[in-house]
């Protein structure tokens, strides 16, 4: 249930998706293209050689530098002190580098006796369980939509297209009704299931969009030779589509686990019981009944992963986020 | 926002090299080929986890929705017809006004708050020439916080004694402390300043990717008519962005008319109802009932909210579908 909104179409074509998305190896490379036409943006040659250009663009580089770091950085690296900063201190003198010196028992305190291991855990599975059904649903369908063609493929299109335009916020009764009684399964109820967040997460039309777009603008003399060639659809799709397209399938990939990992509210819907609860439900509820310090070495335990993910590979998620936003959701 | 396009590298398919013709398969196995792809079986197949998924996940609630904002629901009895009962319930609560308003102002504030910024920090990291790999690391670093670690963070910052962070920072300029979410005049700006900390990192990359698409000749031609950098940046770098400003004013406001996080987890909606957005006023009705789930009224306030926002929606994809086209 994540409020994913609908695509900027013009980003979405395949081709440019391929380049733009080619990740950490391929940036380099973009880089360089972006530089060779960046000498010429707003601010001229001749205008940078003049000195009071010269002295704005000082100015520039120093807002840009302590703006960023003070407000990009800034309240991460305080997250980081305070995590092993004793709370009077962090109370009193929120700003001071450890007036009372360092406590390096938050992190075990929180990692053992508030359970975030166990939260961490219910995160990871939570996210991969979306992961694998959200690139499931895209690429079957986006290669049943864009190769296999089937007569009744644009009434399918429309239909997926559609739950575009609905906000996710019509969702949520109805669909907290379906997971508590789930069709065809009599009694069950798929609180406190995992499929609960994962199968929602997987109907999602802006993924199957980009896939299909992308498979769109592969070249079918591919294809074509592959089926002289004897392959048959699911071959076809395993061992020729889906290799052709990495770059895509890395799209969908950081969109589905980054979803995954931000989601609080459908979570904390469908999965009441605090043992199968993910990060960003248990945080809030713990908040209560733990000290600060540890709280704070919680928070800066749940951060982590993300950032590191970010800071591995940032190629992808800069390009990605350049695609429409959709990791706001 | 077109990045270099360069088509997909094509690797070649398993065994392409083998002549089309000594792989031709035998005459009855092309048979039951053909019967396949002709009749679909397989197509099926694939498209059989989007069906039922899509089925059960999201094509059938949004049906639902539509039909329970009319019936009297609970989970014990069989739901009963009532007609526009839930609606005139929900447009007679006095927390709806409140909870309007409310969102209004969240969203004016996120727009006057969020909306320049990001365009001025990605005009000037545009042209600079060091360090832009770094700068954008940095603008984007609030994103990839968990917004839930993001909202309990600034929560701490928020601390409303004078010894709290901001008011700390506030001292050193000189400005007496400020009660922050505790005072009904200042929860709700302090809850869009962290939204909007949270959020401008991804405006930022995406104008960033808009800048670079302005056609380089368009600056050449200004210069030889004598304009001035400001000159440049008013009449050549603003209209060239246009469409995606456009589309960037729609997406927030979609956005911000769905605000829950914040909040739900800063404030409650409180103080005296300050804070109360539309989506918390769905989360109530269907969630923290006294009475139980009052799922009809919940419905009917999230079918009258969607009916706007898919409005806007509409509006913003016909809005890039032309200038994706043009």
């Amino acid at each position: 249930m994540t409020t994913t909104p609908p695509p900027v179409f013009e980003e979405v074509d395949a081709p440019h998706a391929a380049t733009g998305l080619r990740g950490v190896i391929g940036r380099r490379r973009a880089d360089r293209r972006s530089d060779d036409r960046g000498d010429r943006g707003i601010v001229s040659g001749f205008d940078r050689k003049k000195g009071g250009v010269r002295l704005g663009m000082g100015g520039v580089h120093l807002f840009l530098f302590v703006g960023l770091v003070v407000a990009g950085l800034g309240p991460l690296l305080w997250l980081a002190k305070s995590a092993v900063t004793p709370t009077q201190d962090t109370l009193r003198q929120p700003l001071a580098l450890w007036p009372n010196g360092i406590d390096w028992a938050n992190i075990p305190q929180a990692w053992n006796d508030v359970h975030i291991d166990q939260y961490f855990w219910n995160t990871i599975v939570i996210a991969g369980g979306s992961w694998f059904f959200q690139l499931l649903i895209a690429t079957t369908a986006g290669y049943a939509l864009s190769v296999l063609r089937p007569k009744y493929g644009p009434i399918l299109n429309g239909a997926i297209l559609a739950t575009m335009f609905i906000p996710a916020v019509v969702l949520l009764v109805p669909l907290y009704l379906t997971i508590v009684n789930p069709p065809l399964l009599g009694d069950v109820s798929l609180l406190n299931n995992y499929l609960a967040v994962w199968l929602p997460a997987a109907a999602n039309a802006f993924n199957i969009l980009l896939v299909k777009r992308f498979f769109d603008a592969l070249p079918r003399e591919v294809f074509e030779a592959a089926k002289t060639d004897g392959a048959g659809p699911f071959r076809l799709f395993w061992s020729v589509v889906l290799p052709m397209s990495k770059p895509i399938l890395g799209v969908v990939s950081v969109f589905a686990i980054i979803a995954a990992w931000k989601d609080f509210l459908w979570p904390m819907l469908v999965l009441p019981d605090p043992a199968v609860q993910p990060l960003s439900v248990r945080l809030p509820a713990v908040q209560q009944s733990i000290e600060l310090d540890v709280f704070l070495a919680a928070l800066a335990i749940s951060t982590l992963i993300p950032v590191v993910m970010f800071l591995l590979f940032q190629g992808v998620f800069l390009r990605s986020a350049g695609l429409g936003g959709a990791v706001k959701g | 926002m077109t990045l270099t396009a360069k088509p997909p590298a094509a690797p070649p398919a398993g065994g392409d090299d083998v002549p089309p013709a000594a792989s031709a398969p035998p005459r009855r196995r092309r048979g039951i080929r053909t019967w396949v792809r002709g009749g679909g079986l397989s197509t099926l197949a694939f498209l059989a986890p989007m069906l039922i998924v899509f089925t059960v996940f999201s094509w059938s609630p949004i049906v639902q929705s539509m039909v329970m904002s009319l019936q009297e629901t609970n989970l014990l009895d069989p739901p009963t017809w009532v007609g526009l009962d839930n609606f005139a319930h929900v447009l007679n609560d006095p927390l709806l006004g409140t909870a309007v308003v409310n969102t209004l102002y969240f969203a004016l504030l996120a727009l006057l708050f969020g909306f320049p910024l990001p365009i001025l920090v990605a005009v000037l990291m545009s042209e600079v020439r060091r360090a832009k790999g770094f700068y954008s690391a940095l603008a984007y670093l609030p994103v990839v916080v968990p917004p839930v670690v993001a909202v309990l963070l600034w929560k701490v910052f928020y601390d409303a004694s004078p010894t709290g962070l901001f008011n700390t920072i506030l001292s050193w300029v000189g400005i007496p402390p400020q009660p922050w979410l505790q005072s009904s005049a200042t929860a709700m700006p302090s809850l869009v300043l962290e939204a909007t900390w949270a959020a401008a990192g991804g405006a930022i990359i995406i104008y960033l990717a808009a800048l670079l698409s302005v056609p380089p000749e368009l600056y050449d031609a200004a210069e030889v008519d004598g304009a001035t950098i400001w000159q440049k940046v008013w009449n050549v770098t603003l209209p060239q962005l246009r469409g995606i400003l456009f589309i960037m004013l729609i997406l927030q406001v979609i956005a911000t008319a769905q605000v829950f996080l914040e909040p739900y987890l800063f404030t409650g909606g409180g103080p005296n109802n300050a804070t109360v957005t539309i989506l918390l006023l769905i989360y109530r009705y269907a969630f923290q009932n006294s009475l139980g789930g009052d799922y009809g009224e919940a419905t009917a306030l999230s079918v009258m909210l969607a009916i706007v926002l898919a409005l806007l929606s509409w509006l913003y994809f016909k809005l890039t579908e032309r200038w994706s086209t043009s």
